[in-house]
Order: C-alpha cells, then structure tokens, then sequence
C-alpha cells in the first residue's frame, strides 16, 4: 500500500509541527509513506470565495502527483472535503475525469478506516477538549452529526482513547461552527469572531487543558482569538496528530 | 472587505446582551427540534420521503397544478392563476371590490410579504388586519418579520408591551406575556366580527381533494376564514402535493422542525365555503416559480416547506438576526431564494454563510442549501457582483499557488512579519480584527522535511 502524504499550504506555512507529526505516525505504523516535493495548495481558498474555476491547475497538479498512490493522506478535514467533494467537479469543467478525488483521506479516517488501528500509541495524562470541525462532520463523516437521527459515534475520539490516561470532552454544542469558514473570517469578520469566542468559551468550560481537532484552521482561528484576547492563557491547541504521535520517537 | 449582510451583522452585534439573548432564543428552538426529531427512530427516512415526493411534484408540477385546480373547482371553489406579485394583488382586490369588501382579516403568509399585499391593498382603501399574533405586533408596529416561523421572536415583553400601550391602549407598565395576549385576543375578536372577508396562505395544496392545508397554533386562520362571508386563500405553486398519503409525511415533520412540537395545534383543511356564506376563492402564485423550476442548479430550493429550521439551526442567522438580510426571507433559505428573485440585488446575503452546512443536516426536505450557497458564490463573478478586494486576493493566490518558486519563496520569508507585530496586527489586515497574527515557523515543512531527509542520508 503506497501512500502518498498531502501537507497543504497553511499547515506547510503554518504548522510544520503537524506535518511532522502526521509522517512519523503513518512511518510508525509501518506504512510506505512518500511526501512528494513540490506541494502548494489545494484550491479550497479561491473556490470558497467564489473562485473555484481558479483551482482548476492546483486540481490537475494535485492529480498527476499523486496519481501512482493507493491513498493520499492529508492532515486537514476542509482540505481533504475539498478535493473529495469538488476536483471531480472542477476537472468536469476542464473535460477531465477525476479519480483520485475518492483516494484521498484525512488522517483521521485514513487511521480509523484503512489502518484500522488499536494498539496503545503511548500516554498522554491530560484532558482535551475535542472540536469537531463541520467539513468534518458534515462532509467526511468523522462523526454523527448533532442533527442527524443516526447512530451516535466520533472516530476521532475513538483516535483520541487510544491514548494511555487521556480523558477526551467535548464542549456543549458538540458541532457547531467555530466561525472560521475560511474567506468568511475576513468577509463576516463581526460574526466570525463572536462565533469564535463562544466557541472557546464552551472549550474553555470543559476544563480541558488542551483543544484539539483534526483541521488546524479552525484551531488557528480560535487560537488566533485566544492569542489577542488572552481570556484562557492557559488553554494549549494541538493537532490530533500531535497527540497520537507525541510517544514516538 | 464587507458586504450589504457583514455591515448589518456588524451592528446588530454592538449590543452584545441582546445578541446573546437571541442567540440562545433561536438556539433553543433547536434544541427542542432535535429532542422531538430524536424521539421518532425513522425520522431520517421520513426527510427522505418528504424529499423524494417534492422532488418527484415539482418535476410534475403541471399535472398536479391542474389535477388542484380542477378538484377545486369541482368542490365549488373559484380558482385563479397570477403569473406575478401584481397579478396577484390585483385579483385579491378585485374580489374584495366585487364584494364591496372593507375589511381584511388573515392569517400569517409569507406569499403575501412576498407579493406586498398589504400596503397594495391599504393604498386602495381597504383595512388589512395580521391575525396571528407575532405579525399583529409588528403590524402594530409597522415592522417587517425577522423569522418565517416566529416573525416576531426577535421583541421583548418589554418591546411588546410599550407597543401595545401606543396602538391597544393597554396599562402602563403591564408587560405581564399573559396579560398581553389577553388583550391581543380581546381587540382581535372585534376585528373578525367586524371583518368583511378572511385570508389564509397555505403550508399545502391537495392535488388530489383541492383541499388547502393551513396548519397553525393560535386558531387564527380557523377564526379568519369562519366568521367573515368571504374566504380567498392564497398559494405559492411549490405548496402542491399530490395527496393526504404525501401529507402524512409533511405534517409529521413540519412542527417538529419548525418550533418542535408533535403538529401544530391546528391542521385546517379548506376545502369549499361554509353553508351560506360566499363562494371560495384560491389563488394561485408564480411569481417566479416557474422560471426557478428550469434552473438546474438551484430548482431544489423550491422543495422548502418554510419551517425555519434552517435559521434557527444558522449560527449567522442566530448572531445577526433576520433583519441583518437584504431580502424579506432571511437565513440560509432566504440567501438562496433572493439569489433566485434577484442576483445583483441580494448577493450581499451570499456572505452570510460559513458553509457548515448544518442548515442541510436540519432541512425536513433535504434541500442543499449551505451547497447551493457555495454555487451562489461561483456565480457572482459573472453577475459582475464579486468583491473587488477578494478577486484581488485570489488572484494573489493563485500567483503564489500556481508558481511553486513564488511559493517557496513567500513560505521561507514569512517568519519574518513574526517581528513585526504593528505592520501586521492593523485595521488593514482583516485578520486582525479579531485573532493576534499568527507565529510562521522558521522553516515551513516541506523545508524541515528536506533537511530531515538529508540527516538520514
């Protein structure tokens, strides 16, 4: 099984540190994992403000450097529901057939779905409050929506228990939007950030010492807030990845 | 950056405490609709099969349409078309003319906002009086409805109680809720007594029976249409379904969505005049719906059964309240039907929207409409309404983005606006509004990547 890792262009910029995270776990799980060079961006930002026709060469690029890989693996829910749900739309446009669109996987789902991991990953002794990103929820599924009338269930907690003496919460209003919403966060910016403190006040009501989730956009949207507020100083914001693979080595 | 709905929002949010108050308000109608939604195991099916017989009558409509309009007639009832919002005001007026008819008493109907009924019908001469108690106040008021549902949610007790003391001359300082909707009762009685003629809208057409379904919870629309000699009842063409089997699936999920109750605690059928009063009339509105119907991308829009669901489920919606829209129908329903009635006129809304798509997980008909938003959006460039700054912004990107030494280049270099906080965290950033600008790394990963490559060689 060849898989190929997506670090998308914010987290490249952004969180290295996820990055990282994401390849020593998939090379500690002992998976042929390649990061091929020249990665930039997926395209979400340009069509999420109306400009999706602009992703169409990221699309085709996005296409033929991954196309020889059994899964292509990216740390980031919004991205990945971005290639899933619309390269096959926008290569449609440019008389192209995608195939590769329902290859990709987040980290999440690709360890809980694929790898199908259970084994102990080593110990993290603090309680986090886990943010379920909508694109998350709503798109890839990762868990039941609060809406929905199905089965409850949340594969990142699931991740999350692996871990030896954590203890994983969720704030009240388990899936409701942070406000990030990518060009929404500097289009709606009164909203955005009043969706934003509430989302932290309900994380920061947990008692949780850490937030995490499994899209760094939302975390640095709420932690951008945190950082100009400084209300909870002392709430720290990790990447799922970060915590699955804080016992390797 | 801002739009029509970001500057509105923007305000709406400077008194805090109310914006609060209106958001757990709304919040907990959302509550009460998943506790009344989680009590029926095959509740994802029935939003299935409301759905799926939308879906099948819209693409039938003109069947059904006639199928409504001749089981109608043959109850007695005179049907009318109104290909448009004039058309149909002035039928509604030449029926109350006809009847020499002073007084209008109704029930609550968004095809009638819609269509500006009352001031049409109040610039000719006749007296127009909201029955339900929500558009009676702001009637009073001469306010616009800020929900679909509960048009009047977003007032106080407080609020209501100084306008009842101007309009109703109720007692000073008595804002007691009980107390008030007593008195509302009190001067409405007079108003169905003294009316000439009664409205319903309609949540249903029976394409089978002819019926109209109007389900409320005052008994408004039963008192409007039982004591005044004439009955016209006004309906949007998407209201048609084919029959009590397709009912059955609607009503179970209607109020439950709407304010999450079991049914609304009336669910009238209008069928034909009563004995002894005057025929029956329906009218029923295009005004639009038609041409909405043609347009493959956006036609589902059409399968709303207007339950406000999808607002009060809107994290927008609930911190920026109904009037912070430019169209008459606010939330995510409303963003998709103004881009429907008018792109250049309503983009503004397209805005107001995260893309949770939470609002399509609550839809009782399953209409995509936090989707169909982001297809808005991929329009508005072509109605020569995008924002400048951000097709400026995505040009940008996609200089960065499509030219990986242009990438490379920006990712190595940005650690250094970390030192220089005031460059960065100003006015001219919209970031900064509300986040501290963010730490870049020294090294961006795929450099920290290449370097840990190295290492291991």
């Amino acid at each position: 099984m060849k898989v190929g890792l997506f670090i998308p262009c914010y987290v490249d910029a952004v969180f290295p540190e996820v990055g990282m995270a994401s390849y020593k776990l998939l090379r500690h799980l002992g998976l042929d994992v390649t990061y091929p060079k020249g990665q930039t961006c997926c395209g979400q930002p340009m069509a999420n403000a109306g400009f999706a026709k602009d992703a169409t060469q990221l699309a085709s690029k996005y296409e033929s450097m991954f196309k020889g890989f059994d899964y292509i693996v990216a740390p980031s829910v919004s991205c990945t529901a971005f290639i899933r749900l619309q390269y096959p739309n926008i290569l449609k446009d440019a008389n192209h057939k995608c195939e590769i669109a329902s290859r990709t996987m987040d980290l999440v789902e690709f360890l809980h779905d694929v790898v199908k991991i259970k084994g102990p990953l080593g110990r993290f002794p603090h309680k986090v409050s886990l943010h379920n990103s909508c694109h998350g929820v709503r798109e890839l599924h990762l868990s039941s929506p609060s809406e929905m009338v199905v089965p409850r269930y949340n594969k990142i907690k699931d991740l999350l228990n692996l871990m030896e003496g954590i203890e994983v919460v969720e704030p009240e209003r388990e899936d409701e939007c942070c406000g990030f919403g990518g060009m929404f966060s500097v289009e709606e910016t009164a909203v955005s950030k009043q969706m934003g403190e509430q989302k932290l006040m309900r994380h920061a009501a947990t008692g949780a010492e850490y937030i995490t989730g499994a899209d760094c956009s939302c975390l640095m949207h709420i932690a951008g807030i945190n950082a100009k507020e400084m209300k909870y100083p002392a709430i720290k914001f990790l990447h799922v990845a970060e915590i699955l693979a804080s016992g390797i080595k | 950056m801002s739009t029509s709905h970001s500057i509105a929002a923007k305000k709406f949010l400077e008194n805090q405490t109310y914006a609060t108050w209106h958001d757990k308000t709304f919040w907990g109608v959302r509550a009460k609709r998943d506790k009344l939604a989680f009590e029926l195991p095959e509740w994802e099916r029935l939003r299935d099969k409301a759905s799926a017989i939308k879906r099948h009558t819209l693409t039938n409509i003109d069947m059904y349409l006639e199928m409504f309009s001749e089981a109608a007639e043959k109850n007695g009832v005179e049907v009318h078309w109104a290909k448009d919002a004039q058309e149909f005001n002035e039928i509604v007026f030449n029926i109350l003319k006809s009847h020499n008819a002073k007084k209008l008493v109704k029930s609550k109907s968004m095809l009638t906002e819609e269509c500006r009924m009352n001031p049409y019908l109040e610039e000719r001469g006749i007296e127009v009086v909201e029955t339900d108690l929500g558009e009676r106040i702001l009637q009073l008021d001469h306010q616009d409805p800020s929900h679909i549902v509960m048009p009047a949610t977003h007032l106080s007790h407080d609020d209501v109680g100084e306008i009842f003391e101007r309009e109703l001359n109720t007692e000073k300082g008595n804002h007691d809720p009980t107390y008030l909707t007593y008195m509302a009762r009190l001067s409405l009685r007079d108003e169905f007594l003294t009316a000439d003629a009664g409205m319903t809208g309609a949540n249903f057409g029976i394409a089978a029976t002819g019926d109209i379904v109007v389900c409320t919870n005052e008994g408004n629309a039963d008192m409007s249409t039982s004591v005044p000699k004439l009955q016209i009842a006004a309906i949007g063409l998407e209201k048609i379904i084919p029959d009590y089997e397709a009912l059955s699936v609607f009503v179970r999920l209607l109020a439950r969505s709407a304010t999450g109750q079991p049914s609304t605690v009336y669910t009238s059928h209008f069928r034909k005049a009563r004995p002894g009063a005057d025929k029956m009339h329906i009218v029923i509105v295009d005004n639009g719906r038609s041409q909405w119907l043609g347009d493959p991308q956006h036609w589902e829009s059409l399968k709303c059964i207007r339950c406000g669901a999808c607002m009060n489920t809107c994290p927008v919606y609930r911190w920026s309240g109904g009037y912070s829209y430019s169209y008459f129908i606010p939330g995510p329903i409303g963003i998709n039907l103004g881009m429907l009635r008018n792109p250049k006129e309503y983009s503004g809304n397209v805005s107001a929207c995260t893309l949770c798509l939470s609002c399509q997980c609550v839809c009782p008909a399953k209409v995509d409409l936090g989707t169909q938003i982001y297809k808005w959006r991929q329009a508005l460039d072509s109605y020569g309404v995008a924002n400048k700054e951000k097709k400026m912004m995505v040009k940008g990107m996609d200089m960065i983005f499509d030219h990986l030494s242009v990438y490379n280049a920006a990712t190595a270099c940005a650690h250094f606006l970390n030192g220089m906080g005031p460059l960065v965290n100003n006015g001219l950033n919209p970031w900064a509004y509300a986040h501290k600008m963010m730490k870049f790394p020294k090294k961006p990963f795929h450099k920290q990547f290449e370097d840990m490559e190295k290492n291991e060689k």
